[in-house]
Order: structure tokens, then sequence, then C-alpha cells
């Protein structure tokens, strides 16, 4: 390549960046803005309604005499059935679409995450349907999730 | 070699007549209950079309669209030179396994939700070229399908922006003959793929406006005509935010066009009142609305010169995922009626 057509190339592709910069600006104008305030909201609703219904249980295993740490685990069990079974009913898609991460957060939507890859990866079969992408959503929050705890671990444990 | 039918860069003018003799349109029930409903041959109203799975769902659509389009005008399958067929799954197989069925000798196309038109395009072109008297073309979606395989499990529980599309679930089917009465194409213009750099999946229109833009800009100028010529311009799944940012990009290039543009993606659903967002996506969407209303309303001469202009995101998830950019293709068609 000649050094006039390397120019004349390099000149093309910053041409070429400038109207992609001047689109990008164009669609910016044109696109509507998520409604944030109302997300905000509902997601701020939802979320709380889902942990009231967790507080309650839990106060009731208390009252019916669980300890603390059984009532804990207890309750994020039934959190838990509550969220497949909902995701099972085809109803917990319909609260996510309103509730977005105030849906998605709670332990419920955890639940959702991985049944509803069951769910819909069933016709490839159990091995490599289900089996293999039953953490295709819920996968990268485990991986990263014994990763942080890992490391947090090990800090806890050269400090303590 | 004097190539006579090509015109300017991108263009062609085809000699032969092209005839739209036949057409037919199978769509589920969210399309069922929009305001094209009753220009619809077959509203499915269970998803799953009393098959095992989303694909032999949208698979079986697409091949009953075929037949359904033979069968309106008492033809058989050996009276037809091809099948050209497409849609928006891995491998195209939706097209490929509904062709096992269809004894016509096949054309696999992708373009993504420009695959209708290519069709139209690929079909005329066969006939005009006198390689067929009859061609027999076909383009489908399933909003499940296309949502586990570009997007989210069904059931999974997410927050769409509004920029978002729905992808239509249908097949559109249309049988091309040389002659014969009914609707022409009468010319084409071949997109080619413009990338500007749009990155965000949930926006699909503005990464094929630019693509419709430049078609649409060569198409007039190959033809020599311009917005004013056509009593109806009509993309395919641009969706509100890609058509607002088509009609912009067009005003920079010096082309206004007006209350005679619109896209099928919006007029599929009432986007008031179906939760679709900015409207309508995938092969199938196109392929519905021209299939049903549009040819209707040639039909009922509401319409005599029409530009149809299907647009295609041509990204696949792996690349979305290693940060590669959605280039954009876009094809059109003149169909007349006199």
């Amino acid at each position: 390549m000649t050094q006039s057509q390397g120019q004349g190339n390099l000149q093309q592709q910053k041409m070429q960046q400038e109207l992609q910069q001047e689109y990008k600006q164009l669609v910016k104008n044109v696109k509507p803005r998520p409604p944030v305030l109302k997300n905000t909201i509902l997601a701020f609703l939802v979320g709380g309604a889902i942990c009231l219904i967790g507080q309650l249980i839990l106060w009731f295993l208390k009252k019916e005499g669980l300890g603390d740490k059984e009532a804990a685990a207890a309750t994020a069990a039934i959190m838990i059935f509550l969220g497949a079974l909902l995701t099972g009913l085809g109803i917990y898609d319909v609260i996510g679409k309103y509730g977005g991460a105030g849906s998605m957060v709670p332990i419920t939507g955890f639940a959702n995450s991985i049944v509803a890859p069951a769910m819909e990866f069933k016709r490839e079969g159990f091995v490599f349907g289900v089996g293999a992408r039953l953490f295709t959503v819920a996968g990268p929050v485990l991986v990263y999730g014994f990763l942080v705890s890992t490391v947090v671990g090990l800090i806890y444990y050269l400090i303590r | 070699m004097e190539i006579e039918k090509k015109v300017g860069q991108q263009s062609i003018r085809f000699v032969k007549p092209i005839v739209i003799t036949s057409s037919a349109s199978v769509v589920g029930s969210t399309e069922g209950a929009g305001p094209l409903a009753d220009t619809f041959d077959w509203i499915v109203e269970d998803l799953l079309f009393g098959e095992q799975s989303w694909e032999k769902a949208e698979c079986k659509m697409l091949r009953e669209s075929a037949k359904l389009a033979l069968r309106k005008v008492n033809l058989q399958e050996k009276d037809i030179d091809y099948f050209l067929a497409g849609d928006l799954l891995n491998q195209i197989i939706s097209a490929n396994y509904a062709a096992r069925g269809i004894a016509i000798p096949f054309f696999g196309l992708f373009g993504a939700c420009s695959t209708f038109v290519e069709a139209m395009l690929v079909a005329s072109i066969l006939i005009d070229g006198g390689f067929a008297r009859r061609v027999l073309l076909a383009s489908s979606s399933h909003h499940n399908t296309a949502e586990r395989q570009y997007r989210f499990p069904t059931e999974q529980g997410v927050q769409r922006p509004p920029s978002a599309q729905w992808t239509v679930t249908g097949s559109g089917a249309l049988l091309l003959e040389e002659s014969g009465n009914g609707p022409r194409v009468t010319m084409g213009t071949v997109g080619k793929v413009i990338d500007m750099g749009m990155t965000d999946a949930n926006d699909m229109g503005s990464a094929m406006a630019p693509a419709a833009a430049d078609t649409l800009v060569n198409h007039f100028q190959d033809t020599g005509t311009n917005p004013g010529s056509y009593d109806l311009i009509l993309t395919g799944d641009l969706g509100a935010v890609g058509k607002a940012a088509l009609i912009k990009l067009l005003q920079q290039r010096g082309y206004r066009v007006g209350e005679n543009y619109h896209d099928c993606g919006m007029l599929i659903y009432d986007l008031e009142k179906q939760d679709v967002h900015s409207g309508g996506s995938g092969c199938g969407c196109a392929a519905v609305v021209f299939s049903g209303h549009i040819l209707r309303q040639l039909w009922e001469k509401k319409y005599r010169k029409i530009l149809f202009l299907a647009t295609g995101a041509l990204m696949s998830p792996t690349s979305a995922q290693q940060g590669e950019t959605i280039p954009g293709i876009a094809h059109a068609v003149v169909v007349e009626f006199n």
C-alpha cells in the first residue's frame, strides 16, 4: 500500500466515525426514554411487596417456634418455591414486566431465572437441554458470587 | 454484453410481467388481536400450533402458508419451478424443514427481516431471466423462537425498554408468475450492507434505518423517481423508533416522506393497546402485512404503485456477545396494479 492510499483510508475511517457519531446523536433524539420514575416506583412497590411477604412468613415461622436460623432458611425455601411456582404458572414474567429490578433482585427472581430456562429447554432433552442450559441466566450470578465470597473469605482470614 | 435490465447502481427494471397471483398468511393470536386481523387467512390461537416445540410450530406455519397460497389457485407442487424461503433461526431451520414437506426445488435465503423482499427480488429475477414460470416464496418468524434464540427464555421476568420490538408470529407466502391477473413487481433495488455502529439489540429499528435510507436514496436516483412517485412507501419492521430515524435521515439527504410512508411493524399491532413497545419485527412481519393487508388494498385500488422495502438486522447472538456492531440491509421492490 502506498502512503497516499494509507492516508486516504485513514481519512475514510475518520469520516465514517464522524458519520456514526452524528447518527448516534440523531437516534438519541428520536428514541423514547424509558419511564425511569414510573419504573423505579413500581420496582420499589413490587420488590417491597415480595420482601414484605417474606418478612410475614419469617415472623409466622418464628411465632410457631422455629429458631432464628431455621426460620430464615425455611423462609428462603418457601420464597424460592413461590417464585418457581409463579414462573411455572406463567405469572412471574408478567410481574417482572412491571416490577423490573424489584422482582429480579429478591430470591424469587433467582428462582425465576432458573425455572424459566428449565421450562424453555426441556424440549432439547434433560441432558443437553435442562442440564446444560439450566444456569444460562443464573450462572454468571453464581460464578461471580462464589468468586467474590471466596476472595472476601480469604481477606477476612488474613486480617483476622 | 449489454446489461439491459439493470438500472443505475443497484436497481433492476423487470421486462417480463411478474404477477403476484396468489398469497397466504398464517399468524398467531397477538397478530390476530391486532387491527389487521380480518386480512389474515388463518389465525392460530395456540402458539404451539399443535406441535411439541415453538420451532416446529413456526415451521408448520411456514409450510401451511406456502401450501395455502398454492391451494387458492388450484396449483400442485409439480406446477411450481422453485420454492424460496427463509426465517430468523440458526441455519434457517423453519424454511429448510418446511421445504422437506414441499416437493419443489428449493433455495433457502437469509436476510434477517429483509428475507421476504429478498425472496421477491430473487423470484422476480428467476422469472424475468427465463429460468422459471412460477415461483413460490415464503418467510416466517415466531415470537417465542426468536426470544429464546436472541434474548431470554420466554418465562423469564424481564423488563423491555420502549425501543424494543415484538417479533411477529406468522408466515406469509406469495406465488409469482410470468402471466395472469394481479399486482405486478416492476422494479427492484438490491441493498448494500450498512453498519452505523449501533450495538443495542433492544433497538433494531435504529440499526436498520441507515440501510433503509441508503437503499431508498439509491432507488430514487437509479430510477429517477422520488417519494411522491409512490402512493405508498412501506418499510418492513423499522418500528416507531426506526421510522422516526429514517424520516430524519432522508430529510438530511433532501427527500421528504410524509403521509404516504408506513411501516408494517406499526400497522400490524395497535401500539396503544397492545404491549408491543416500538412495534412488530421479524421475517413474518413484512410477510403477513404485505400478503394480507397490502395486497387487499392493491386489489381494492386504494394504492396503484407502492415501494415496498424490508430491512434486516444481520447480527447473531454470538456477534452481539463479542461486542460486534449491528449491520443492516434493506431490499426494495416496486409493486404496481393498474
